[in-house]
């Protein structure tokens, strides 16, 4: 190969790597301009909204009085019980796909395959299955626990299969040196791995949670309700954030939409805070090998 | 190039901080909102909780009701919910509540038997009036009345008409489009009975939605548009759509609260419904509720851009309570 060739070659290579940047920077653009423009617009809208009537008062007919403050209280609710259902379920479940199960069984396989499934069902459905099943089929009622339940089903298969990707990112080396001194299987996964995996689990289940309280559909399905001036509880009627936004947004008068942008405002809050409390965790707990 | 992770945390909280105080700093506009919303605790010894549910028409007039009621009232707890009237009588009929708000009369043929197959009686309470707003875009200068006959060709369920000068030679060469409310809506069944000759019965082929501000963008964003929702919507959006007249045989008369009220915007014209389960109403906090919407429901109409009753129709209600309650 002559030596022109070799610079043309090069020359090549360069411009190549130029435009794969530019195209990267690009998709990234399009991410970000999305979410600038949606935040700015909520924010020229709603800005003036935000205040202590919006987190105090219960819902009015009359803009200047309405607040959210029976949806931002259930919300809380519904996110403390979901950790409190998803964690335990999603973690067992995971530990016991990860260490325990043996994938040659046709029903583990089996299992792996519905739960990524399970993920991609539209939430909607996971609504009507609570209708269903919960709220009639059980006689529980149109009550917060049912909402609760139904987001759990809704974010299990997220965070089954981000725990287990954390659990399967320890080092198969520590598990061994474990063994090796004589640990039994549940002190090596109980002192080992479980802690070694707890980052993993926490950025998992928080990024779910972050994708719940989001939610409406399934909600609305089972009952959510348009007004309710008082504080709701896990066994009573209940309403919800994005419930309330989206009742405001059908409301005729102009000073509902910009109380729907300030309650918009109030839910990315709180989802901000719980994704820096993950990143918290996960650095508070990240360990390098 | 990496920020080190302990400072993202730091910026997500103070990206959320900084929202938080940016918005605290500013309050909402009009003073008037110290949350003060009527006379503090009423000393009544009323308590227990009423659920009501059904049409997203219905459910401000009633919401509007429940927060006074409830200031008077601080141990009953009232719920609403907007299934829309078809899914409110569900519920009711299920006995799932006790109170279903209606835009249109319960269904003889379907949902009454429900209801006596589960043993729920009922009392029906007028509690408003409504009307249905016929608008175009703002630049529509042709369309200012319509006939009943005019409208039926637009919106029957044969209906080929896509150009505003096949509803009348003298309209110019226009396209037109349509919106309008889905079929699970009130306002449709109404709108398509009263128009069309038969309820539900409507062309399929325009932008339907249960949300009438989708209408109010679609119309006022096409010249050709044409669309229908509840008198309340265009008060809102007057200065982005023109209102229709309506012909229903004597003349053409414009939709306002006084045409709603002497019924002499017909056919457009609709009374708005409360049913109450009877057993709920002996109870003492339901019967209370129900006395306060009627006595009170041309304030409330008032304050939730309803059109109230006439004192005919008001006393009717009235006597229908007294014999309901005995």
């Amino acid at each position: 190969m002559s030596a022109a060739a070799v610079a043309t070659g090069r020359r090549r290579g360069v411009w190549r790597g130029r435009i794969f940047v530019a195209l990267l920077l690009l998709s990234m653009a399009v991410g970000f301009l999305a979410l600038g423009t949606l935040f700015f617009d909520v924010l020229r809208k709603g800005v003036a909204y935000v205040d202590p009537v919006l987190l105090t008062n219960p819902p009015s007919s009359d803009p200047d009085i309405a607040g959210a403050r029976p949806a931002i209280l259930a919300t809380l609710y519904l996110g403390v019980l979901l950790i409190l259902f998803t964690v335990p379920i999603g973690v067992g479940t995971a530990i016991y796909l990860e260490e325990y199960a043996d994938r040659n069984r046709w029903y583990n396989r089996l299992l792996e395959l519905n739960i990524q499934n399970l993920a991609a069902v539209p939430s909607i459905v996971y609504g009507i299955l609570g209708l269903a099943f919960l709220v009639r089929g059980l006689g529980l009622g149109r009550v917060l626990l049912a909402g609760a339940l139904i987001l759990t089903l809704l974010v299990l298969p997220t965070v089954i299969i981000a725990a287990r990707e954390a659990i399967r990112a320890v080092p198969g080396s520590i598990r061994e040196g474990a063994y090796a001194l004589g640990a039994t299987q549940w002190q090596v996964i109980s002192r080992q791995v479980l802690p070694a995996a707890i980052p993993g689990i926490a950025t998992g289940s928080i990024l779910a949670l972050a994708r719940a309280i989001g939610e409406t559909a399934p909600l609305i399905l089972i009952g959510a309700l348009t007004y309710i001036s008082f504080n709701p509880t896990v066994l009573g009627p209940f309403t919800a954030l994005p419930v309330q936004i989206y009742n405001w947004t059908k409301l005729p008068d102009e000073k509902f939409k910009a109380l729907a942008a300030a309650a918009i405002i109030v839910l990315l809050i709180m989802v901000l805070l719980l994704n820096a409390g993950a990143i918290w965790l996960r650095n508070r707990y990240q360990k390098r090998w | 190039m990496g920020i080190r992770p302990q400072s993202r945390v730091l910026l997500l909280v103070l990206a959320a901080g900084l929202l938080a105080s940016a918005t605290a700093a500013c309050g909402r506009s009009d003073s008037s909102s110290d949350g003060t919303n009527a006379a503090t605790n009423g000393g009544s010894s009323l308590s227990g909780r009423i659920e009501a549910d059904g049409s997203s028409t219905v459910g401000p007039f009633v919401t509007a009701a429940a927060e006074d009621f409830q200031a008077q009232n601080s141990g009953v707890q009232v719920t609403v919910g907007i299934s829309g009237t078809g899914g409110g009588f569900e519920r009711f009929c299920a006995g799932e509540t006790d109170l279903s708000d209606a835009s249109r009369p319960i269904k003889e043929d379907e949902e009454v038997p429900v209801c006596q197959e589960n043993g729920i009686d009922y009392t029906e309470f007028q509690v408003a009036n409504d009307g249905i707003a016929v608008v175009t875009n703002k630049e529509n200068d042709w369309a200012t009345c319509l006939t009943v006959e005019q409208l039926a060709k637009i919106w029957g369920p044969d209906s080929k008409v896509d150009n505003w000068n096949q509803v009348d030679p003298s309209f110019p060469d226009q396209k037109l489009t349509l919106a309008g409310p889905g079929t699970d809506s009130g306002t449709f069944d109404f709108f398509t009975g009263v128009i069309n000759g038969e309820e539900d019965a409507s062309r399929t082929d325009y932008q339907a939605t249960e949300d009438d501000n989708v209408t109010v963008q679609a119309v006022s964003g096409d010249k050709g548009g044409l669309g229908y929702f509840g008198l309340s919507y265009f008060e809102q959006n007057q200065d982005t759509l023109n209102d229709v007249e309506v012909d229903g045989g004597s003349g053409c008369v414009a939709p306002t609260s006084e045409t709603v009220q002497d019924g002499s915007y017909t056919p457009l014209s609709r009374p708005l419904f409360v049913y109450v389960k009877n057993t709920s109403l002996q109870k003492p906090e339901v019967a209370a509720f129900m006395k306060y919407i009627l006595d009170n429901q041309a304030q409330i109409a008032e304050k939730a851009a309803f059109v109230p009753m006439t004192d005919e129709q008001a006393q009717k209600a009235e006597s229908d309570f007294t014999a309901a309650t005995g």
